[in-house]
């Protein structure tokens, strides 16, 4: 499902060149879940968005689904992204002015397909939030705010699902059920997970843990099989 | 398409008030678009309509003096019907209020206007001047100031008139014409008893046609003119009357539409400054789209339409204010255009004026909209990527720079209907943006270094407010201080023609003229001025002649030559030259050496000649010019060119003799004297008129009023345009204000958090809006006090007038409106709860 090679980034900046991931390589089959751990600066967060191609890669190649990102220009890759990639941000990133469920259409509406009022509709009821759903995001807690994210994540089945710090700004209870609400829906639809986090403990509900250090992978093993 | 639209109009909920404002800014601009555009539709409607009530008649023949039997002749056999009239001026005495005022006499024969209507109060005054009787209908303004009513006495000459009523409109006549002297319509049986139709009077005579059916006027015009080109004959048709009213009207609709653009183009501008904060807002918005598989272009198309809709609401809104303005203008024009105006809306200027709108609005958007292009989906995950796609260069902006000058220049092009013109307004429009956002970088670059450290800090803050990032510096000042620029240049250049003018009254000089003085007259006419205790200060002999040759060419070789560039005017007319031994207070020799005396048998006699004239005529020192003084010759050369200060309502004339030339040809003189008060000048003048009632005096005071009452509608009709500019410099200054509210309460919740006080944060806004408005006032009111002095010294040639106290004023003014609106749009962000904010922040 996703296929990285040798995958590079360097930034040019007044003092010089600056690579802030060298050669990273790893392959992640269908339906496989890995986190990306490390301390902050080690390249976790450039990793994850060369990987869903939200940047181009300064050296390496990037196989999402079956295609060679490296070689798509930035449309093709956010048709890419609409069609096979869900996010779950940190800090939720909900779009202020649209309600819950207007959130979560959005990646159906942006392919142009109409009436999908109800999918939204069973994915929030799946999240617990049938209650919500025309609430806007300045009217939710951050951990409603975060399952709404998640909802939109998978409204398009994505193939491969992106989680970056998903409980970082929640407290303990939320985080919990936040988790096990990933972990859940991934199973039930057999998404790909790649997990950036800090909390070793989530991390170990992987089935890989890759350490990056200072921009590059410093191991890449495996946990117990997931709960 | 769909999702487009969708996500366009879900996105905009929260900021519809915002957008709704901003689109506010261009709406000002859009209505003085639409209503100039649509009222000059309305009116040149009503020239169509009354087109040969503009004229009364077919055809004018109008000659300097008496028609010649041919001329008559040549008239009775086109087969129309005619009337005939005789115009000039004369002093009108009007004895209840013991007064006296120069009117403009029309004696009428026949039953003119044939087309169009000749109204008065009451109806039917007018049917009295085709009988014999001596009656008179006097222009409203004499009856209103001296207090008649129909059935009173008036004086003309030796004669007294019955007033029949006062004059509403006559077909053919600009109610404007009457500005400098008002009109008296007498019958042409009642003239020969006055005693005023002598040859001395300075008359008009005219025939007016009614042509017979299928003859057409234009190609008489021609065969009389052939036919009559000796003769000082000048015509006019009722299509050349349209095709100058016309053109009048292009002229005053371009000027006007003009200025209603600079209030579109501040618009614009400030539509650009708010959309520029409500994208800076939008980025995660947008970067999280992309995330979710948005191209570039779907997310640059969702901000394009909300830009689109805030032109089209702007442009709706505008159209509807211009409508309702329009119902306003034709009281403003009242009295200057000789139409019945109908009311309509004029759907193609209504298009036009929203059109621009709509495209303007359009483009300026496109500046901060196209930022939305490069807005990266990594933004969603890192806030510092979208601070560096920002800066980056983009080739489009300045694309889009390109095509604003273009639409600008173009739309300026398109309106005076001259690319030089249009390109020279463009030009100076966009240097005066330039100027004016220099001194705002400049202003903001100087309050970064030198605000003292040790000024309160209240103070800092509100003057550190002007570098800050996000500042409102270089805005505020080209939007509010290119409103007042344009407000009060206008009003300073309005006040150094009139003090120029008034001048006259002020420093002493004679503002009182008494012309049409006989020979034997003179000598008594100073004893009685003297008696009545204004000396006349000043004499002038006034001889008539006309040019007989040219460089040794005949006028009339003159007239014919082809290509010839020497005004015919100038060689047709009737000149009033002087003689003299010295250049006056109100000249300057320019070229050449004046001579005051000459001795006969000394070659050509050397005379001096009014610069203009002598552009006109083509005239070099040396040229020699012959007249035809009363049937004698005289051969002069020029000796010298002369500036005259026409604007000086003084004794002015176009050629000086020296003295020992003229003396012994029959001659006029004119006299001037100095009325030290109202009183005054109406004794002297009933004094001198009692005694010669051909003699004729204008009263410059009255005229200076008269002229004040020109400028002040003309000006009044131009600064309410200039007014949109600064109300749209309001808008916008508001409009930027609320788009960085938003800011600004995270800024005052974090002072509040941190210890600061409702005063302390009221006093940091008003510092800040006080700065502000007073630098704009000031670079306003300064540019203002140099476009005026440019004015006067390379257009009016006159010194400029600098009103201290009411540059002041107006500076304060607008400051204070500055202030105000500053203070209004961020009203309530010091009542923002700290929680509320934070919570927003999440």
């Amino acid at each position: 499902m996703l296929r990285v090679e040798r995958l590079t980034k360097t930034y040019s900046t007044a003092a010089g060149p600056l690579t802030v991931l060298h050669e990273a390589s790893f392959v992640l089959a269908a339906g496989a879940s890995i986190a990306v751990v490390g301390p902050s600066g080690s390249g976790k967060t450039t990793l994850l968005g060369l990987c869903a191609g939200l940047d181009r890669a300064t050296g390496g190649s990037v196989e999402l689904a079956g295609e060679r990102l490296d070689g798509l220009d930035e449309d093709a890759r956010a048709r890419v992204r609409n069609s096979s990639v869900g996010f779950v941000f940190q800090n939720f990133q909900l779009i202020p002015t649209l309600t819950a469920l207007e959130n979560v259409l959005v990646p159906l509406e942006l392919r142009g397909e109409s009436g999908c009022e109800g999918k939204g509709r069973a994915l929030l009821e799946r999240v617990g939030l049938t209650a919500r759903a025309d609430h806007y995001p300045v009217q939710l807690s951050g951990g409603e705010q975060q399952r709404v994210a998640l909802a939109r994540a998978f409204i398009n089945s994505p193939k491969i699902l992106f989680c970056d710090e998903p409980t970082g700004n929640l407290d303990g209870d939320t985080a919990e059920s936040m988790v096990e609400l990933i972990f859940g829906l991934n199973r039930e639809r057999g998404t790909t997970l790649v997990l950036v986090t800090h909390n070793i403990e989530l991390a170990g509900r992987c089935q890989r843990i890759l350490r990056l250090k200072n921009g590059s992978v410093a191991s890449d093993l495996p946990t117990r099989p997931a709960a | 398409m769909g999702f487009i639209l969708n996500m366009a109009w879900r996105d905009s909920r929260a900021s519809r008030r915002r957008l709704a404002l901003c689109s506010l800014s261009v709406v000002l601009g859009i209505a003085a678009l639409v209503s100039i555009g649509s009222f000059s539709a309305n009116v040149r409607q009503a020239i169509d309509m009354e087109a040969k009530g503009l004229l009364g008649a077919d055809l004018f023949v109008t000659s300097p003096a008496p028609l010649t039997a041919p001329v008559v002749d040549y008239i009775g056999a086109l087969g129309g019907e005619t009337a005939r009239e005789q115009t000039f001026s004369s002093m009108m005495s009007f004895p209840a209020a013991g007064r006296l005022r120069l009117v403009q006499v029309h004696a009428l024969e026949g039953a003119f206007p044939f087309y169009g209507r000749f109204e008065t109060d009451p109806a039917g005054a007018a049917d009295l001047l085709r009988k014999r009787g001596a009656v008179v209908i006097l222009e409203p303004t004499l009856l209103a100031q001296f207090g008649l009513a129909p059935g009173d006495s008036v004086k003309l000459g030796r004669t007294t008139f019955r007033v029949a009523g006062s004059l509403r409109k006559v077909a053919g006549e600009s109610p404007g014409v009457a500005m400098m002297a008002p009109r008296a319509y007498i019958p042409m049986g009642a003239l020969a008893a006055t005693g005023l139709s002598g040859p001395e009077a300075l008359a008009r005579f005219r025939e007016m046609v009614r042509l017979p059916p299928g003859r057409d006027a234009e190609a008489i015009v021609r065969d009389m003119k052939e036919r009559f080109s000796q003769l000082r004959l000048s015509f006019e048709t009722v299509a050349e009357r349209k095709r100058n009213l016309g053109q009048a009207i292009e002229h005053l609709d371009g000027f006007l539409s003009l200025v209603g653009f600079v209030a579109l183009v501040l618009g614009g501008i400030g539509v650009a400054s708010a959309l520029h904060a409500y994208i800076r807002d939008k980025i995660t918005t947008v970067a999280v789209l992309r995330c979710l598989g948005a191209s570039a272009r779907q997310s640059f198309a969702v901000y394009l339409v909300q830009g689109f809709a805030l032109g089209l609401a702007g442009a709706c809104l505008g159209g509807a204010l211009g409508v309702a303005v329009q119902t306003a203008l034709p009281a403003l024009v009242k009295g200057i255009l000789p139409l019945d105006i109908d009311f309509f809306v004029s759907w193609p200027a209504l298009a036009r004026g929203m059109g621009a709108g709509i495209v303007i609005c359009l483009l300026f958007s496109l500046l901060p909209l196209v930022s939305v292009r490069r807005v990266p989906p990594l933004a969603a995950l890192r806030s510092a990527v979208a601070e560096r796609a920002a800066v980056s260069p983009d080739p489009w902006r300045l694309v889009i720079a390109f095509a604003i000058a273009a639409a600008v220049a173009g739309f300026a092009v398109w309106q005076t209907g001259s690319l030089a013109v249009g390109l020279g307004f463009a030009g100076m429009l966009g240097l005066g943006f330039l100027v004016l956002a220099g001194l705002g970088y400049a202003v903001a670059w100087a309050a970064q270094r030198f605000v003292p450290r040790r000024l309160p800090y209240v103070l800092r803050q509100g003057v550190a407010n002007l570098h800050r990032p996000n500042n409102r510096t270089v805005l505020l000042l080209v939007s509010l201080g290119l409103g007042t620029f344009l407000v009060l240049t206008l009003f300073l250049a309005r006040t150094t023609l009139l003090r120029e003018i008034q001048g006259a009254d002020a420093m002493g000089r004679p503002n009182l003229i008494f012309f049409d003085i006989q020979d034997d007259q003179i000598g008594p006419l100073e004893a009685a001025a003297a008696a009545a205790g204004s000396p006349v200060a000043e004499r002038a002999s006034i001889v008539t002649m006309r040019i007989a040759s040219i460089r040794g060419k005949s006028v009339e070789d003159a007239l014919r030559e082809k290509g010839a560039r020497v005004a015919a005017w100038a060689l047709r007319r009737e000149y009033r030259s002087t003689f003299r031994g010295r250049v006056s207070a109100t000249e300057k020799v320019v070229q050449g050496r004046f001579t005051g005396r000459f001795d006969a048998g000394a070659g050509l006699v050397p005379i001096s000649v009014e610069e203009g004239l002598a552009r006109d005529m083509q005239l070099s020192l040396g040229d020699e010019v012959d007249w035809d003084v009363q049937g004698l010759a005289v051969r002069t050369r020029v000796g010298s060119i002369r500036h005259v200060e026409w604007r000086r309502l003084e004794p002015n004339f176009f050629v000086v003799f020296p003295e020992g030339v003229l003396e012994g040809a029959p001659k006029t003189y004119l006299a001037a004297v100095h009325a030290a008060s109202p009183a005054d000048s109406a004794r002297v003048q009933r004094a001198v008129v009692d005694l010669f009632p051909n003699v004729t005096a204008i009263d410059l005071s009255l005229v200076v009023q008269t002229l004040d009452g020109i400028f002040s509608k003309v000006a009044f009709a131009i600064e309410f345009m200039a007014l949109f500019t600064v109300v749209t410099g309001l808008v916008v200054l508001a409009g930027a204000i609320l788009a960085g509210r938003h800011q600004r309460i995270r800024e005052t919740v974090l002072l509040r958090t941190l210890g600061a006080t409702r005063r302390q944060l009221a006093l940091i806004e008003l510092f800040e809006y006080a700065v502000l408005g007073i630098q704009a006032a000031v670079v306003g009111g300064l540019l203002a006090m140099a476009g005026n002095g440019l004015l006067a010294r390379y257009v009016f040639h006159v010194p400029a007038a600098m009103p201290a106290g009411q540059i002041v004023a107006a500076v304060a003014i607008v400051s204070a409106l500055a202030v105000a609106t500053g203070l209004l749009a961020s009203r309530g962000v010091v009542d923002h709860p700290p929680l509320e904010a934070l919570r927003q922040e999440t």
